[in-house]
């Protein structure tokens, strides 16, 4: 069966065992043409595993796997349409940059003057024409980097899979590497699978993201909708920040959630959330940039009060840490819009304040 | 402790380490050899030692060089050593390379064990393992019998043998250098293949190439070194070898080893047989050192 809405990669309930060792459980998802999907995960977590069955070096122990509609159960690495751009990147050490690039073309039926087209344009791409006849122990790490990268795409696969591709580059280097990767991906339309266990890479980078955990997918979305919607207490503790605090729903109201939440000392309204029942253990959480700063009491709306226990200035903004009497300490973000000489601050050490969030950005986890 | 480790960071000890490979080179290598050059240019006389310098030559006498470079003897006597000895080295090759690649794709403990067999034999006398060749290849052997046996059910009846003649020849020589040399091929082998990382496997077989391409472009090249370091490992000294031959090979077409012990021992000939062992030695030191010329040549303009 397959209609027109088969997405371009689909896996369905894969699994894969070492041993007794389960290192990825029931994984389904699918990705559509053109996407850059993230894998992103803790260390361990099955990220390379699951790219090593869509590249064909291992086979799922349970499961199925559909690239463009075609089950790859049994297809060798080699006659796979999907090439890898390997962590350590793999670069044959006895091959020059552009041998490197070129190796795959040896499979295509190509002529020779073509092949020599298409390397050149891949060493373009890459910005690595004037190393096109170093060898690969003569160029430097980010060079590497994107000599595998050259070589995966030379054979213009329909999906390529990249395994940390930015973990062994620097911290500057990565920034603009990312960039770069993502007008590649935007010229070439490739579609990337791209596993990392860096958020705010897989957040730049990604389209759309697939948290892992423990060998399971926790969460996909993009990634306004992991950051804003997580769907449990591991996907919003994961990516970026978040205060969390225990609580008990008392009842919904006009869509909202009205929940007594020990820590903060008061009843609160939240975000509306389907099959949570009244009387229900859930977990309050709240992003410190929601939270909304103030020396006076804010007229209505969800409100606590605190002492200022500890701030941190950033320039742009500032990250408080506030003690609220129940002695729970909540992170709040405040950017810094006002200017002068003391004006800089929202409050100051010590000071007693205000903490006002709405109920859209408090987030209710049943999980 | 202190002073010792003073005396360890002078300068002068690292000089000291480099220079001790020298040192032993210089005295048991250089030294004998120039003294065998020296030999070689001398005169035969019936004295002991038996030669001499003067007489007919008042300086130096090339008539070994002369004799070594026009008697066919010696030209041919080359030649079958040459050619025993690369037919052994080929055999060590197509033998150890699948051995030594099977050995870097077993599991560890298995490895050792099989590293363990392969220099086992070694621990036996070398002599007493020809010995049990010869035994093995003579005519009334369960050896010979049976591939006797097997021959004579392959081909016609009249192509029917009672046994097949292999001690003598050099067949016999060239199969027991390669039994006796397969594992300085093998080992020199295993250790530069277990350096490959197999993660580039895999990249070749994602980039579309399989197993055997795989082995072509990728293990094949980079097993280069291995391969040169056991094929000088098996071929230099197979070229000289002397007790095989002598005690399995055929005495009509002796090899350059079995010369010089012969010119050496019974012909008392020691400018001969001088002569003879320095060519051989530029027969061998020369394209050694020819490939090392050029392999730092390749190094320097990578
Ligand atoms: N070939 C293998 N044999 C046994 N265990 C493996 C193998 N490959 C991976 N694992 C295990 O599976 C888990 C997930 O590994 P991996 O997919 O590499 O994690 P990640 O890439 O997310 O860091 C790890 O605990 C690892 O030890
Ligand atoms: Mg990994």
């Amino acid at each position: 069966m397959q209609d027109a809405a088969e997405p371009f990669l689909r896996i369905e309930g894969v699994s894969k065992t070492f041993g007794s060792f389960q290192a990825v459980r029931n994984v389904s998802l699918s990705v559509g043409k053109g996407e850059i999907f993230s894998l992103l995960g803790g260390s361990g977590c099955g990220k390379t595993t699951l790219l090593r069955m869509l590249a064909g070096f291992e086979e799922p122990s349970a499961g199925r796997i559909f690239l463009d509609g075609r089950d790859m159960a049994g297809v060798p690495a080699w006659e796979r349409p999907v090439h890898m751009m390997f962590q350590s990147y793999a670069i044959f050490p006895h091959m020059s940059v552009e041998k490197n690039i070129a190796y795959g073309l040896k499979h295509e039926a190509l002529t020779k003057a073509e092949k020599a087209d298409r390397t050149r344009e891949m060493l373009e791409l890459v910005q690595l024409v004037p190393f096109a006849a170093r060898k690969p122990h003569q160029i430097s790490g980010g060079q590497r980097q994107r000599v595998a990268l050259a070589r995966a795409l030379a054979r213009q696969p329909k999906l390529l899979l990249l395994d940390e591709p930015l973990a062994a580059l620097d911290k500057k280097l990565r920034e603009q590497t990312q960039f770069e990767l993502m007008s590649i991906q935007a010229r070439t339309g490739v579609t990337f699978i791209v596993v990392t266990h860096d958020q705010e890479e897989a957040m730049t980078l990604s389209d759309r993201i697939a948290v892992m955990d423990k060998g399971e997918v926790k969460q996909i979305g993009s990634p306004t909708e992991i950051y804003e919607f997580p769907a449990s207490r591991f996907v919003a503790d994961f990516i970026g920040s978040i205060n969390a605090f225990d609580a008990a729903v008392l009842g919904v109201e006009a869509g909202l959630l009205r929940l007594s939440v020990p820590a903060l000392g008061t009843e609160v309204l939240a975000r509306g959330q389907s099959g949570v029942a009244e009387g229900s253990k859930v977990t309050l959480a709240i992003r410190p940039e929601k939270l909304r700063l103030s020396m006076e009491k804010p007229a209505d709306g969800n409100a606590v009060q605190g002492k200022v226990r500890d701030l941190a200035y950033f320039g742009k903004d500032s990250l408080y840490r506030i003690a609220l009497p129940s002695g729970v300490l909540v992170q709040a973000h405040a950017v810094n819009a006002r200017r002068g000489d003391e004006g800089a601050r929202v409050a100051d050490w010590d000071d007693e304040v205000w903490l006002a969030f709405d109920a859209t950005s408090a987030i209710v986890l049943v999980e | 402790m202190g002073r010792i480790s003073q005396w360890f960071d002078r300068r002068g000890f690292a000089a000291m380490l480099i220079g001790l490979p020298y040192l032993w080179l210089l005295a048991l290598f250089l030294l004998p050899f120039l003294i065998v050059v020296a030999m070689s240019l001398a005169t035969k006389t019936p004295t002991a030692p038996p030669f001499s310098f003067g007489g007919d030559h008042p300086w130096v006498n090339g008539q070994a060089y002369v004799r070594v470079l026009t008697d066919g003897l010696y030209l041919r006597a080359f030649l079958t050593s040459v050619g025993n000895a690369g037919v052994a080295m080929m055999l060590c090759l197509l033998l150890g390379y699948p051995m030594a690649l099977g050995l870097t794709r077993v599991s560890k403990s298995w490895r050792n064990i099989l590293l363990m067999l392969v220099i086992l034999p070694f621990w036996t006398s070398f002599l007493l393992r020809v010995y049990a060749w010869m035994g093995l290849m003579g005519k009334n052997s369960w050896f010979n019998g049976l591939l006797t046996d097997g021959w004579n059910l392959l081909v016609p009846m009249d192509w029917a043998v009672k046994s097949i003649p292999m001690m003598n020849s050099n067949f016999a020589v060239v199969l027991v250098m390669v039994y006796t040399y397969l594992p300085f091929m093998i080992l020199p082998l295993y250790a530069s293949l277990e350096r490959l990382d197999p993660v580039l496997d895999e990249a070749a077989m994602d980039l579309g190439s399989r197993p055997w391409q795989v082995f072509r472009d990728v293990t094949l090249p980079q097993s280069v070194p291995g391969i040169i370091a056991g094929g000088m490992l098996v071929f230099i000294p197979a070229a000289g070898e002397l007790v095989i031959p002598s005690l399995v090979g055929d005495a009509s077409s002796p090899m350059i080893g079995r010369l010089i012990s012969d010119e050496f021992s019974s012909a008392r000939d020691w400018p001969m047989a001088s002569a003879v062992a320095v060519v051989l030695l530029v027969l061998m030191v020369g394209p050694t050192m020819l490939y090392s010329h050029y392999q730092a040549r390749a190094e320097g303009t990578k």
